[in-house]
């Protein structure tokens, strides 16, 4: 019989620590637009291969975790989080089945649709400065990287004993 | 084990409290304890995101030959002497400052207490301008604390953490200050553009007298920032025909963009603290 008590919890606030890391580390400014939302993408392959542990509220508070790291309104990313682990866990099964391609759409638009509710509620209190398409920068580097992030994370997650 | 428990009211729960957040945060103080819990924790992210810079500087440093340390030291030494004999006329002037206000019964400007920090991090969201410091309220900074480096403001501090804080720039686009050109007195409304180094003046009729490199520096009012340190130098003044106010730019006199050592100013006691100098206004 298999082993099912949930392990690892360590590992993966580590792993989540570190995408927060990479959230904040000094870039040029123009790379700037082009950073992909570490945290989401981290916190979407737990929801993916721990649908039963990682879900909802580990979105909110991740979420919220990011708004103070990035002085954002309290809630604006906690919000975005809470939804997008939301439907992550009622795709995660189609998601394993998808080809890589159909994956980095699905995270497109999920990074996107996070994000622009991000921009809605920072719209909302008078902090935005440039149009919201810039938000399809972010989301197509999301993309981009989801599978090495992938890779990373499974490497992680066997070596590691996550579960 | 069964399938995961239907996840929908989790995420009821979710969104509610998110939404409670963001009003607590937008509308009361009450956040603010949830901040500097959630604050001591994302401290150490920033200092860590910092320590290539930091270990960077300490190469160069170790790497620069003694010639070249002797030749700053004396350098130094020179420019210390040169600003001790300014002091030594400072402290007379500010005596007698003292002493004619008391005259004219108004309330005398102290010398503010100085606190160094370094900046360990700057905002990623380009829609912000904003920068982390590496001292929280654990080295007394409070919220509102004026921000400068050696060549004049740079902004305020509006979150203090039990490690860090966050400084909002003067170039933020939600930031505008009370100035006023050192020239003649005329005084104006500064406001950032969102863009580093881009302020613009607000509100200033075609007629006034502002010239291109005009100084502007704190008036003072709104009790945030303490009077009369310099903020920036005009850069362009454009009249319009037909525009109500005239098209005034100005650019920093702190270099915001390449400091790495920063001020914070620690307010002398006011006796009211009534308007903040932050507005919505974009």
């Amino acid at each position: 019989m298999r082993d099912d008590r949930p392990a690892g919890t360590g590992v993966l606030v580590v792993t989540l620590l570190l995408a927060a890391l990479l959230e904040v580390i000094p870039l040029p400014e123009t790379a700037n637009w082009v950073r992909p939302e570490w945290m989401l993408l981290v916190l979407v392959y737990w929801v993916l291969t721990l649908p039963r542990r990682v879900g909802v509220l580990w979105g909110f508070f991740v979420g919220l975790y990011m708004d103070v790291l990035t002085g954002a309104t309290l809630g604006q990313w906690g919000l975005g989080f809470s939804l997008g682990a939301f439907i992550m866990l009622l795709a995660y099964k189609r998601m394993r089945v998808f080809t890589v391609l159909q994956q980095c759409a699905v995270i497109f638009l999920l990074v996107g649709s996070v994000s622009l509710l991000a921009y809605l509620v920072q719209e909302a209190v008078g902090r935005t400065l440039y149009p919201p398409y810039t938000i399809l920068y972010s989301s197509l580097a999301s993309a981009v990287v989801w599978r090495p992030v992938c890779a990373l994370l499974r490497w992680v997650q066997l070596r590691f004993i996550v579960r | 084990m069964t399938a995961p428990a239907n996840p929908l009211y989790r995420l009821l729960i979710a969104l509610v409290l998110a939404i409670i957040a963001m009003v607590l945060d937008q509308r009361t103080p009450w956040a603010g304890p949830v901040r500097y819990f959630l604050g001591g924790l994302t401290a150490p992210i920033h200092y860590i995101a910092h320590l290539p810079v930091d270990s960077g500087e300490w190469l160069s440093e170790q790497a620069q030959s003694r010639s070249s340390l002797l030749d700053e030291n004396r350098r130094l030494q020179r420019k210390s002497l040169i600003l001790e004999q300014k002091v030594q006329r400072l402290a007379v002037l500010e005596a007698e400052n003292v002493r004619l206000r008391e005259l004219l019964n108004s309330s005398a400007d102290l010398d503010a207490n100085v606190l160094v920090a370094e900046i360990i991090g700057l905002d990623a969201d380009p829609n912000r301008q904003e920068l982390i410091i590496n001292k929280g309220s654990g080295s007394q900074v409070i919220t509102g604390q004026a921000v400068l480096d050696a060549q004049g403001l740079i902004g305020q501090v509006v979150e203090a953490g039990p490690l860090s804080s966050r400084v909002l720039l003067l170039t933020d686009a939600s930031h505008a200050m009370s100035v006023q050109v050192n020239r003649n007195g005329v005084r104006a409304v500064l406001a950032g553009t969102g863009q580093t180094g881009g302020l613009r003046l607000l509100y200033v009729p075609d007629t006034a007298d502002i010239q291109e490199g005009d100084l502007l520096v704190s008036t003072g009012l709104g009790q945030r920032y303490p009077r009369g340190y310099p903020v920036a130098t005009i850069t362009s003044v454009r009249h319009q025909s037909g525009a109500a106010f005239a098209e005034i730019t100005a650019r920093p006199t702190a270099r915001i963009d390449r400091a790495s050592h920063v001020l914070l100013v620690q307010p002398t006691p006011q006796p009211e603290r009534s308007s903040a100098e932050v507005s919505d206004e974009g």
